[in-house]
């Protein structure tokens, strides 16, 4: 049962009936950039029709960059960020396909961009709605990655997202992925905090040595081999510092709001034998096959990932090493390897049988059965399977 | 307008674009960079795309600019410019910065005429306010001399090179100008660094309107070209006597041009200077270069009668107080 059923009146005005897009929408008015460059793409468009709409009302400074291309916005929202302004977009699927160049640079120039990205399956063939093949396409640009759950977390994820990018210690871009349809179209009860405690909280924007704070060099020198090295391996540290600041961030915001994140969330694994891993909304729907199971006595848990960007290895490690054996879930495939969460786990838990289960490409829906059905063949061996399972999609395969 | 003392004074005492870059003995851009940032009175942020100017000027640790500089990527300078001008505008609206600020990108004929081709039309359909300057060196000179779509006609480039099948580059160079000129925006000249005065007061018609504005200037590269590095000025004065590059300019939609070369020199001339062209005269390619002067001819004509129509305009109040001197 949903804990706002029980809150008091007082607390029941802050919620909202939102859905992610508006949620999204909502967090950008109360953090109120200076610059939003933008471009189109089904399903992030809910988001800049609701930021539209309050910019068009007089709630929001911010100047809306309607570019050509998401190309374009991301160079814009490179150069409105150097320049000296709090700066964010948003986008999805073929849009941060053809944005990618640019997200390398923006990680490089540590330009603290935040972006929503409502995860969409990349073409071909063309398809509108939600996996995470967007996002593990800038997996490694050196951005942050967040992967939100619910409305809720997408609203207050915009918000510790914007205070994680601009931390002095990290200066880079965070990308916030809401799944595609799933949370960008549909509505839920969201809790709006005070616009006054959104502003506290994410404070001014201050980037050192702005390009108009007449104080700038040379942004963007070309480094030859003898120094690259160096300075990459500058942003690689400041990613993974990324990771500690973003620690901070969430208890700072769990004592200002009372809503607490774990950058990656156990559920029901104090004794668990079986447990799933998986990111993004379909969350919800392997919670209910555990409290199904638990209910029959199987010791099978849950483990969320929301950062992805640094990858919380060690809390992997220590949420995952006592368990007998582990399936992960991807949304996303890694052609003729492993997809992308799976060789993450891999790399950073030992012990467990591990499978790889790639299931809801395209759209398609992860029901209770098929995780069901994917508990049960891990409980009946200890040995690796070596293999990549298709969830909700062997049938198929078996008729076809 | 800054007469060549000011401009020469002004370029040794400020430095903006100084020295410890390491282009190209001869080469043109240089020329561009210091008449343009000599010719701004304010501060000035300048955008830089992918190019021989970007990377001879800005090895780390060193750098040859001593104002702001941002270089992003190749294709995408216009749309970086077009965030920096928005953040410029939103912090003024703000109360958060005070001054003036000029913006100016400097990006090649590559960066332009092709792979940031639809990033400058956006940003000029947006009308940021901002000086854009292409530097064409008529070829992709950074990645070793290939074709772009302002290479002319006939070249030799690396990917477009002479053999038994092949005269150079089939194909004509586009006209940059006109499709800029197609976004009406109020400032459009075609400038050449032969002419560093005439260059110098483009620039400051150009940057004082509230608009987006756009400067072609021709430049010099002698690897790229195949001539004498000291030969850069009477080359490029070639071209612009020959009519091949014209210099003009367009005020909201008025059109006049900036030299009148009297007689106009032959473009065959021009060619017959460099080795890029080399396999025309060896081959007696009498037909295509009768056909380039002809189609010189004609482009001449269509100017001047452009410059007919609008003579009217220039001598108007409203011309006037665009500051024209000549
Ligand atoms: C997306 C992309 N494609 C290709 C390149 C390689 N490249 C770098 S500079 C350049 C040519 C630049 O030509 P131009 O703009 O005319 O400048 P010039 O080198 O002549 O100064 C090319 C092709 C690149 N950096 N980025
Ligand atoms: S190759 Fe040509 S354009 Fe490039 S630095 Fe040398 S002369 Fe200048
Ligand atoms: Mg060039």
């Amino acid at each position: 049962m949903m804990a706002w059923f029980t809150e008091s009146a007082e607390d029941l005005r802050r919620f909202r009936v939102l859905t992610g897009g508006q949620a999204v929408a909502e967090a950008l008015r109360q953090i109120d950039p200076d610059v939003f460059p933008v471009y189109p793409i089904t399903p992030q468009t809910p988001i800049i029709e609701a930021f539209a709409q309050i910019v068009a009302d007089g709630k929001s400074h911010a100047h809306i960059l309607t570019v050509e291309s998401e190309h374009s916005a991301m160079s814009a929202a490179v150069g409105a960020a150097l320049a000296g302004a709090r700066t964010m977009t948003a986008t999805a699927s073929q849009g941060l396909a053809y944005m990618i160049e640019i997200v390398y640079l923006a990680a490089s120039l540590r330009a603290p961009i935040v972006m929503a990205v409502g995860n969409r399956t990349l073409s071909g063939p063309i398809n509108i709605h939600g996996d995470h093949s967007d996002g593990m396409l800038a997996r490694d640009t050196g951005a942050i990655q967040i992967y939100v759950k619910n409305a809720q977390e997408a609203y207050d994820w915009m918000i510790m997202g914007t205070r994680i990018a601009e931390h002095p210690d990290v200066l880079l871009p965070v990308l916030m992925g809401l799944d595609g349809f799933t949370l960008t179209h549909s509505a839920e009860p969201v809790e709006i905090e005070e616009d006054g405690l959104v502003k506290e909280f994410v404070g001014s924007y201050e980037y050192p040595y702005a390009l108009l704070a007449g104080t700038a060099g040379t942004y963007g020198a070309f480094a030859m081999p003898e120094h690259y090295f160096e300075i990459k391996r500058q942003q690689i540290e400041a990613l993974d510092r990324g990771g500690v600041v973003a620690q901070r961030i969430v208890e700072d915001f769990a004592e200002r709001t009372g809503r607490a994140y774990d950058l990656v969330e156990g559920y029901r694994m104090e004794d668990a034998e079986r447990a799933m891993v998986i990111m993004g909304s379909q969350s919800g729907t392997v919670e209910e096959a555990v409290d199904s199971l638990r209910a029959r006595h199987q010791k099978v848990g849950l483990v969320t990932v929301r950062m992805f960007r640094p990858f919380p290895r060690q809390m992997l490690a220590r949420l995952l090493a006592p368990v007998q054996a582990v399936a992960v879930f991807d949304r996303s495939s890694t052609p003729g390897s492993f997809p992308p969460l799976y060789q993450e786990i891999r790399a950073s838990v030992n012990g467990p049988r591990i499978d790889s289960i790639i299931y809801g490409l395209g759209g398609r829906d992860l029901t209770i059965d098929n995780v069901i059905q994917v508990f049960d063949r891990l409980g009946q061996s200890a040995q690796d399977s070596n293999a990549i399972f298709y969830a909700g999609s062997d049938s198929r395969t078996k008729e076809g | 307008m800054a007469n060549l003392r000011t401009l020469a004074e002004r370029i040794s005492e400020e430095e903006s674009f100084g020295s410890g870059h390491s282009m190209c003995r001869g080469c043109g851009v240089p020329i561009v960079v210091r008449t343009v940032l000599a010719s701004i009175r304010t501060p000035v942020v300048v955008v830089n795309a992918t190019g021989c100017l970007e990377v001879a000027s800005t090895r780390y640790p060193v750098t040859a600019w001593s104002v702001p500089w941002l270089h992003v990527a190749f294709e995408n300078s216009a749309a970086v410019a077009s965030g920096v001008e928005s953040a410029y505008m939103a912090l003024r609206r703000k109360g958060a910065i005070h001054h003036d600020v000029t913006f100016v990108v400097f990006a090649g004929d590559g960066g332009t005429y092709d792979i940031g081709l639809q990033a400058l039309s956006g940003a000029l359909e947006r009308g940021h306010r901002f000086l854009y300057v292409c530097y064409d060196n008529e070829g992709y000179m950074n990645t070793g001399i290939q074709r772009s779509g302002a290479t002319p006609r006939a070249a030799s480039t690396t990917t477009t090179p002479v053999g038994s099948e092949s005269v150079g580059k089939s194909e004509s160079r586009k006209d940059l100008t006109e499709i800029v000129l197609a976004h009406h925006i109020p400032y459009v000249a075609q400038a050449a660094i032969s002419h560093v005065q005439d260059l110098s007061d483009k620039v400051e018609r150009a940057t004082k309107n509230q608009s987006a504005s756009f400067l072609n200037v021709l430049s010099a590269c002698p690897p790229g070209w195949g001539f004498e590095a000291q030969d850069s000025i009477t080359m490029i004065q070639r071209a612009v006597n020959s009519g091949f590059w014209p210099l003009l300019e367009v005020i909201d939609g008025h059109w006049r041009l900036t030299s009148h070369p009297e007689p106009r020199q032959s473009v065959t001339e021009w060619f017959r200077s460099q080795k890029r062209f080399a396999h025309l005269f060896a081959d007696h390619d009498v037909d295509l270069l009768d056909s380039l002067e002809e189609k010189t001819e004609t482009e001449w004509r269509r100017l001047l009668a452009l410059e007919e129509r609008d003579r009217e305009w220039f001598l108007s109040p409203a011309g006037q107080a665009w500051g024209l001197t000549g």
